[in-house]
């Protein structure tokens, strides 16, 4: 099956059957949707919590609200139903810790924070997520089941 | 001042980060031979403004565990320096300052972490040396923080700073060489939004 890669700042959709990854997030989120009677699947990799703070925000899927929203509509545009998508996220780690913490260093929080009152808002459903820590993690979804795998250096694998 | 992002990097300010990461480079390879004791060569620095989506294939590709020193920028500029090091390089780095043969075995415990964190500051401290010098800004490290991480992971750390006013990171990739055993080491200026511009304005650039 074809595996579709998404880079940082992001996001690809995609029809049954198909296999979604992104490599390496660290303060990114990685954000699934899966229709799960259509078995449609989606994906973004954002970096920022929002559009609004930010100077360049041409490229949309780089943000929490934007990247999600026109990742949903890329959802429906292939066919999926509102009332049937599901969400599972994974990363917003802080990859290094300083005694005195700055608003740069929480990014990865705010990141999950951001994306969760986003999906929130659109009213789809967060099933699983595996968030927070300090260390990276590569995702990967098939849209056979909706599985989500996350695997990481050290801390193994696992399935959300 | 908004919109000053490495997006809009013109050609010679370019060749003005480049000749910046070249004495920084020159400094660091200085301080290194002297802790070292040893001589280092330093082959011209790669200077590159990359998009974020070329970002996680450096160094291997972005599942490839690499080591990350990141330091903070206090004074006149603020934002944080980055080196990330390949798995080799690091250990080569951790046996020359500890006196050992450069193939000698070692897991990363806390004193090889601590000598890491050692290397990082010396490192820092000579390239923003440099960049103070020639800027006549008082640029100073502070505490390294250290991981040992995905390469993708790590460096989303000065791409999510790069991402708030640009779609590419600067990117200086520095090879120091000592006889036949070469360290590749990357090298990340991460500039806040505001000190991004002070330090190409003191430059002379814009």
């Amino acid at each position: 099956m074809e595996v579709i890669r998404v880079g940082m700042a992001d996001l690809k959709v995609a029809q049954h059957p198909a296999i979604l990854t992104t490599l390496g997030l660290g303060s990114c989120v990685g954000i699934v949707l899966y229709d799960i009677k259509r078995k449609i699947v989606g994906m973004a990799h954002i970096m920022l919590p929002s559009s609004k703070i930010a100077s360049a925000n041409t490229n949309r899927a780089k943000f929490a609200d934007t990247g999600i929203t026109d990742l949903l509509e890329g959802m429906i545009r292939l066919g999926a139903r509102r009332e049937d998508i599901i969400a599972k996220i994974a990363g917003g780690a802080q990859m290094f810790t300083f005694s005195s913490t700055t608003d740069t260093m929480k990014i990865g929080a705010r990141n999950s924070e951001a994306t969760k009152v986003m999906l929130k808002l659109l009213n789809i459903p967060l099933v699983s997520e595996d968030t927070g820590g300090n260390h990276g993690r590569t995702i990967e979804i098939s849209s056979e089941d909706g599985k989500l795998m996350v695997k990481t250096i050290g801390y193994g694998i696992k399935y959300i | 001042m908004t919109g000053i992002g490495s997006n809009n990097i013109n050609s010679f300010q370019m060749d003005v980060l480049r000749e910046i990461g070249n004495i920084g480079a020159g400094n660091a390879a200085t301080a290194l031979a002297k802790m070292l004791d040893k001589k280092i060569d330093m082959s011209v620095p790669i200077t590159r403004v990359m998009k974020f989506s070329e970002v996680s294939d450096v160094l291997g590709g972005a599942e490839t565990k690499v080591v990350g020193i990141l330091l903070g920028m206090q004074g006149d500029i603020q934002g944080h320096i980055l080196f990330v090091l390949t798995i080799p390089s690091a250990k080569l780095l951790v046996n020359f300052l500890m006196g050992r043969e450069s193939d000698h075995m070692f897991d990363f415990d806390e004193m090889a972490c601590s000598a890491l964190k050692e290397i990082g500051n010396i490192l820092a401290a000579s390239y923003l040396g440099a960049l103070s010098t020639l800027t006549n800004l008082k640029i100073m490290p502070n505490v390294p923080g250290l991981a040992i991480d995905m390469a993708g992971a790590i460096i989303s750390v000065p791409a999510i700073e790069f991402s708030k006013n640009s779609d590419s990171v600067l990117y200086i990739e520095n090879e120091f060489t000592y006889g036949s055993e070469s360290v590749i080491g990357d090298f990340f200026l991460v500039p806040d939004q505001d000190s991004y511009y002070k330090l190409l304005e003191a430059l002379g650039v814009v």
